[in-house]
């Protein structure tokens, strides 16, 4: 299911978090669901945090933002889950039950912790990370990575495909994007 | 408290107070029991996983500000998800009224009890929590004299119902997760 990405080790590019959130909202994405994550803290969640639009809905646990997304879904209101690996695999279950076996539009943007820098995630010396795009695989569920600035222009056509077919789409952040203040490239 | 509601004489109650422009999400034995008192194209029956009700009821409540939302949760499903509790209570929903049908058991599962049965108290973690308005009812006579009111409260509100099982009943799931389900309700939400 992974689409447009490298197989390769690359060198480690710059990823402004403001161009990810530029994408988020020309994606139509009304609502942001989120349990912190260290990878997406800072230049992700923190600006988001700040802004009026899209509004954030701070939950305890992930799976409970399957549950709001998948509301959110029937009311024609767009939203993204911006969660941490571990927490994409505790909450398997709904994702099973509710995105798959439903076939709702749940849209999940997922830091990878300690994910090294240019290693694509099956090559990942961390177990957590290494194991998330077979888990994937074995769901069906189409995933994108985003690691760099080229990358990011991925995410409004993954987002909208998500919505059109009426289905799940992970978006793998594999490294900490910058918050504007310090280049991390 | 010491006295209880029959589960199905509770729902028929409060059912006599749901308005047909109403979403209503009912869990489990409780949603057997109300697809048959108020079967209507607005009752939101597939969670897809267990505890998630509450979850879906924010999302559809911050989607749809103008409707009023009811969950019907079970104790055993809210005790999978307290902390939604919690996340209701800091979105505080106006349009949500949040019932617990506490029955202290796992109903649908072979009727084992839940965790602190008789001990675990669902109003205190709601207040806590941040609900507007908190209630518990343990006699069908005082309910039917004030849902209508507690129906009437700005939410998030919060109802913890004592009950006793209504009997046994014929669980056929295909009514609560068939696709058919998901598209009347659906399409009418899309018109309502």
């Amino acid at each position: 299911m992974q689409q447009g990405a490298s197989a390769n080790i690359r060198k480690p590019e710059g990823l402004q978090g403001r161009g990810i959130i530029a994408e988020i909202k020309a994606s139509r994405i009304e609502f942001v669901i989120s349990v912190p994550d260290i990878t997406t803290s800072e230049g992700l969640l923190r600006p988001l945090s700040q802004a009026t639009t899209p509004r954030l809905i701070r939950v305890c646990k992930e799976d409970e933002g399957v549950g709001i997304c998948a509301g959110l879904s029937y009311t024609g209101r767009r939203s993204l889950l911006l969660i941490q690996q571990t927490g994409l695999l505790d909450s398997i279950n709904a994702v099973r039950g509710v995105a798959v076996e439903y076939g709702l539009p749940i849209c999940m943007m997922v830091g990878l912790l300690e994910k090294e820098p240019g290693v694509p995630p099956t090559q990942s010396r961390r177990y957590g990370v290494r194991i998330v795009e077979p888990i994937l695989d074995a769901m069906g569920i189409a995933y994108h990575e985003i690691e760099a600035d080229a990358d990011v222009a991925k995410i409004r056509p993954a987002i909208d495909e998500a919505y059109a077919k009426s289905w799940p789409v992970v978006l793998l952040i594999g490294k900490r994007p910058s918050d504007g203040r310090h280049d991390e490239a | 408290m010491a006295v209880m509601m029959k589960h199905d004489e509770c729902l028929r109650v409060l059912a006599r107070h749901v308005t047909d422009a109403d979403i209503v999400l009912p869990v489990y034995s409780t949603a057997f029991e109300w697809v048959d008192i108020r079967p209507h194209p607005l009752n939101y029956l597939s969670h897809g996983a267990m505890g998630l009700a509450s979850s879906h009821a924010l999302g559809l409540a911050l989607g749809r500000p103008d409707k009023r939302v009811i969950v019907l949760d079970g104790d055993g499903s809210l005790l999978m998800n307290l902390g939604s509790l919690v996340t209701i209570g800091a979105e505080a929903p106006p349009n949500l009224h949040h019932f617990v049908c506490q029955n202290g058991t796992y109903e649908a599962n072979g009727g084992h009890p839940i965790p602190g049965r008789g001990r675990v108290d669902f109003a205190g973690f709601a207040r806590s929590a941040g609900y507007r308005a908190v209630h518990e009812f343990s006699d069908l006579k005082i309910f039917e004299q004030q849902i209508g009111a507690v129906l009437s409260e700005p939410g998030p509100v919060f109802v913890d119902l004592k009950i006793t099982p209504s009997g046994p009943q014929e669980r056929d799931y295909t009514r609560l997760h068939g696709p058919h389900v998901r598209k009347a309700f659906r399409d009418a939400l899309a018109t309502l």
